[in-house]
């Protein structure tokens, strides 16, 4: 089997429009939450989210190309767009034919599909726009990525909740170990900002009205958010034959459901999940050093995810680092993972964790060392990147330092 | 608390837990009805419809019981009117 190498990132979130403001914000502590503008929140219980701010298609596609695009599918492709162009890619006919794509989406075209059932609804319009089934499908974004690079091999999306993009980076992942693909672009990409949206989050009282704030003892919920991140992976001595960076090494993937409830996590199926990523890597608990928690700040899940964490790391827990980016970038959803992973990718590349941003007042159930506020100067060799949906459908990505 | 608004909740409860209505008193507990997070935050949804009312995050984590839950949407119910 292949070792498997990270030659290219590209990040569009609240943190930037690239992956460059993303790693500067996420070492600097320095949240994108803030006032929702795509949405009117002045009747609901919460009003902050995690915007790309200012963005505007102009700046990245034509207008009629964007006519064919919703927001999250414009984010897939504009962070593959930056991941493609960081990895420095050779492409050659045979590439195109066998490369792959997977992405990870929860909702889709959710912002077409809000507009265009106001229209029909509420203000009287008797047609649907044509163009809104090929803008909400969530596989739009993997497909427009395949025509933007002509790629033609093995292409899809994995939709699982907030586990969707780590879902996704394992499978393309465990393609290109086996061998089954020469490349992949893989990772995620959500825009859930319409009304109708948050105001389901709103009925799931599960949302925080100030900030996320993982693992305090004061937090108050998850904020939303959206963006996209995408990572180019090919095999390592491929990457080191043609003298690509690489950032690190993704040498483990474990998956695992809760068979539990729709909405309450479980700590035996996350720690299930966590144990499979390091059967797969190959390595004991005692190898990791950084966890990137998937730490939505949600009362139960922080408890429940520390919980799991102690079970799978008994003692060694006192050397690990556990952080929550979801403070600064918000919970992408779909995006959330590869998000995620992008940032622990990053961390081991420049020997610098991110911390937990927002954190006030330790909570004795989340007892960890979370990386409170300032990041940590730490080589670390392996880690762990952690995402666990509703649903119960749990993934998890073990990424190591390559030197 | 009018006999109506107690009667209205037990209603509300019956039908979003789909067990009979005999089952519920002031005094029963969510808890003993096996209800989960999912199960109250529908509640709340069905209650807040038919009552016209929000029930605030912070206020809502308190409740236990029907007897709480009654008063409380009794307050709100107060607040509204005046």
């Amino acid at each position: 089997m292949r070792r498997v190498a990270v030659t290219g990132l590209g990040v569009i979130s609240a943190l930037g429009t690239s992956r460059d403001q993303f790693w500067e914000a996420l070492t600097a502590g320095r949240s994108g939450i803030g006032p929702i503008q795509a949405v009117d929140c002045s009747q609901m219980r919460f009003g902050n989210g995690a915007e790309v701010l200012g963005y505007s298609h102009g700046a990245h596609f034509d207008d009629k190309t964007a006519d064919f695009l919703d927001r999250f599918a414009q984010f897939a492709i504009i962070a593959a767009r930056e991941a493609v162009r960081d990895a420095g890619i050779e492409w050659t006919q045979g590439l195109r034919e066998d490369a792959a794509i997977v992405t990870g989406s929860c909702v889709g075209g959710q912002t077409t599909e809000d507009a265009g059932f106001a229209d029909l609804y509420k203000n009287g319009r008797t047609r649907m726009n044509p163009l809104s089934i090929p803008r909400t499908m969530s596989n739009a974004g993997a497909s427009h990525i395949s025509m933007e690079f002509g790629i033609r091999g093995p292409s899809y999306n994995v939709s699982t909740a907030c586990s969707s993009s780590g879902h996704a980076i394992g499978q393309a992942f465990h393609m290109v170990r086996s061998g089954a693909a020469p490349l992949a672009i893989a990772g995620g990409s959500e825009a859930p900002f319409s009304f109708a949206f948050l105001k389901a989050w709103e009925a799931m009282r599960v949302v925080s009205p100030d900030t996320c704030r993982p693992f305090s003892r004061d937090r108050q919920g998850m904020i939303i958010g959206e963006g996209g991140a995408m990572f180019v992976l090919e095999p390592l001595d491929a990457a080191r034959l043609r003298g690509a960076r690489v950032y690190a090494e993704i040498c483990g993937f474990g998956m695992s459901s809760d068979a539990h409830h729709l909405t309450q996590p479980s700590s035996a199926g996350a720690a299930k999940a966590m144990w499979a990523a390091l059967k797969d890597a190959g390595v004991p608990p005692e190898a990791i050093g950084y966890i990137n928690a998937h730490g939505t700040g949600t009362i139960t899940n922080d408890i429940s995810e520390c919980a799991a964490i102690r079970e799978v790391f008994g003692s060694h827990v006192e050397r690990v680092a556990v952080s929550s980016t979801k403070s600064m970038h918000g919970h992408g959803l779909g995006a959330a993972a590869a998000f995620e992973a992008a940032a622990t990718a990053l961390a081991l590349h420049h020997g610098l964790l991110p911390p937990t941003a927002n954190f006030r007042e330790a909570d004795p159930a989340c007892d960890l060392d979370v990386v409170p506020n300032d990041p940590r100067a730490a080589r670390v060799e392996y880690a762990l990147s952690n995402s666990f949906a509703f649903g119960g459908m749990n993934a998890v990505l073990a990424i190591r330092a390559v030197c | 608390m009018s006999e109506e608004l107690i009667e209205r909740v037990r209603q509300a409860v019956a039908k979003t837990q789909r067990i009979p209505v005999e089952r519920i008193t002031l005094d029963t507990t969510f808890e003993e009805l096996g209800m989960d997070s999912m199960d109250g935050v529908n509640l709340l949804f069905t209650l807040e419809g038919e009552f016209d009312i929000n029930v605030p995050d912070d206020q809502a984590r308190q409740i236990r019981t029907v007897r709480q839950m009654v008063e409380g949407i009794d307050t709100l119910l107060k607040a509204k009117a005046s």
